[in-house]
């Protein structure tokens, strides 16, 4: 039985991958995004988190997890192994984003990457006219406790992947209740790109 | 009796490989008849398909869940084991048995050798973990069983669980190796081996010929001190000792001062009452020989349609995690379907023994084990 979908990045993603790809997924959290592609779309799922009770979750789903960080957990896999690899917001949590994402690019063919777009429009009035970090719906976290350790717009990664010679395959453009197709450096609150090399 | 416990359970004997029908074992001696010991709990389904085969560690035995008439302990895992439980009595069939070389039921040295009528003493061929394995291969086929659901264990039982999967990944779908290793690292033999001449310095151990009594009690309970050292953390030993002082400390006279003194010394005066020396020996021996590393696990089949569910703890210093890790890695490597998890327990190497600390261990391996390719 195909599962609903609660989220939006969870549907684009969905929505961008084949049925029964093989699928890596990087700081897979609880597993729902897994748990998802593999009742809807039949993906063979495996998952890297580094939260014990996060993994203790997705066992519980049925999910194959391997507990490491991001930016050490990824030698484990052979070249090309997976269709798929997926960096769901987590990229902006990691501290070698070159390094990951040139590995998430050897260990698959193609590597989705989502993450909250810093240029939204709402964090730009709050920095403009607040004067203060801002706190969003997709950046909703206190200075001081924020998981995040890269503030990235949907510019800053096209420009990476120019600098770097990947290629975009795929952007979805996330904001409060649907899509963005207009200027999404100002109205998306999340970017989610397809890359290969 | 309530419907959560085991009940009082029996170990079961099966004996083969009656001379002239001797088993081979992997040094090319032979060793006939074999006895194991072996206990189960849970019934086997009609199909024979629920069977797990549960591997103790290096100083386990068969006696898992469960009491014998009269004690006051149950057996080893039994709060893993049981209705509802990890090992769940309503769904699966578990199976322990002693392992070759062990003292508690099994053939091992202290058992009476038929050509002499005397205990094997050192006589007895060195076993190793595969032949551990090999031999309880005939007790499940034995008992009918082609292929098994699960193999479980730690320690010592990891490795035994990893040689089952090695020899015969055929006949395994599900293998839970805890606080394991493919290998021993020279730390690991070298710990090994004090223990061993522990007990070979004791003057009662004459050469292996001392079932007549004296035993070398004192060699092998210097080696259990050792070994108990080495199971516990840093810091579990600062929470359950710190430097606290025995009540009958009579200071400065080389007795047991310290807490931690005399707990390892009731550490060791208890378990020669258990164990026999030869078998420190023997199963030592065959830990430190044990070597799946570099794609030994993988000489007979590529594994690809087992599971593995990986355990470690963070604060396991005897078998470090990273070698855990290594583990996991020669599986992905090859596509082997792996799942591993870092327990964050401060216990030290003998957290998976630990009731306490049941919680999350059993969590994984219930959901695991439920998961039907």
């Amino acid at each position: 039985m195909k599962s609903a979908i609660k989220r939006l990045d969870h549907q684009a993603i969905c929505d961008l991958i084949e049925p029964e790809s093989k699928v890596l997924d990087l700081g897979c959290g609880n597993g729902d995004l897994l748990h998802l592609l593999v009742t809807n779309k039949s993906v063979k799922a495996q998952g890297v988190e580094l939260n014990n009770d996060a993994i203790h979750a997705c066992v519980e789903k049925g999910l194959s997890v391997f507990h490491s960080d991001i930016d050490s957990g990824l030698p484990y896999y052979p070249d090309q192994s997976f269709d798929y690899v997926i960096l769901n917001q987590s990229l902006q949590e990691v501290k070698g984003v070159e390094s990951v994402i040139r590995e998430a690019l050897r260990v698959g063919r193609k590597v989705i990457i989502g993450f909250p777009n810093f240029a939204h429009i709402e964090a730009r009035i709050l920095l403009c006219f607040g004067g203060r970090a801002p706190i969003s719906s997709s950046l909703p976290y206190e200075w001081y406790s924020t998981p995040n350790l890269r503030f990235l717009a949907v510019k800053d990664f096209r420009d990476f992947c120019r600098q770097k010679n990947y290629k975009i395959l795929g952007a979805r453009y996330l904001g409060k209740r649907g899509r963005v197709f207009f200027l999404p450096n100002l109205w998306a609150l999340q970017a989610i790109f397809v890359i290969t090399k | 009796m309530t419907s959560k416990n085991n009940g009082i359970v029996e170990t079961k004997h099966f004996t083969y490989a009656q001379p002239p029908r001797e088993f081979k074992l992997e040094s090319g001696r032979t060793l006939g008849p074999i006895t194991l010991a072996y206990e189960t709990y849970g019934q086997l389904n009609e199909d024979k398909s629920n069977a797990i085969l549960l591997m103790h560690a290096f100083s386990g035995n068969a006696h898992a869940a469960g009491f014998h008439p009269g004690d006051k302990d149950p057996g080893w895992w039994d709060f893993m084991i049981g209705p509802g439980r990890a090992l769940d009595t309503e769904k699966y069939f578990i199976l322990c048995a002693n392992v070759i070389g062990a003292c508690r039921g099994s053939t091992g040295p202290s058992s009476v050798n038929p050509k002499t009528g005397k205990p094997y003493g050192i006589d007895f061929p060195i076993v190793t973990i595969g032949d551990m394995v090999r031999t309880q291969k005939e007790l499940i086929d034995h008992l009918g069983i082609k292929r098994l659901h699960g193999v479980i264990g730690g320690s010592m039982g990891g490795m035994t669980a990893l040689q089952w999967v090695a020899s015969y990944p055929d006949s395994v779908e599900c293998v839970i190796p805890i606080a394991t290793t493919l290998k021993h690292s020279p730390q690991q033999i070298a710990f090994n081996e004090v223990g061993r001449q522990a007990i070979m310095a004791d003057p009662a151990w004459n050469g292996g010929n001392y079932y007549e009594g004296p035993f070398p009690d004192k060699g092998l309970a210097v080696a259990r001190m050792l070994g108990h050292i080495t199971f516990m953390s840093n810091e579990s030993m600062e929470q359950k000792f710190s430097r606290r002082l025995k009540d009958d400390n009579s200071g400065f006279k080389f007795s047991a001062d310290f807490e931690v003194e005399g707990y390892l010394q009731y550490r060791g005066s208890s378990f020669v009452k258990r164990f026999d020396a030869n078998s420190y020996l023997y199963i030592t021996k065959a830990m430190d020989y044990f070597d799946l590393s570099e794609g030994k696990l993988f000489a007979r089949g590529d594994l690809l349609n087992v599971r593995f569910l990986v355990l470690a703890f963070k604060s396991d210093w005897l078998y470090p995690s990273a070698q855990s890790q290594e583990m996991v890695k020669q599986l992905k490597m090859r596509h082997v379907d792996a799942t591993y998890c870092e327990g964050d327990s401060t216990y030290g190497h003998d957290t998976f023994l630990i009731e306490s600390e049941k919680e999350k261990q059993s969590h994984l391996i219930k959901h695991f084990l439920a998961k039907r390719k």
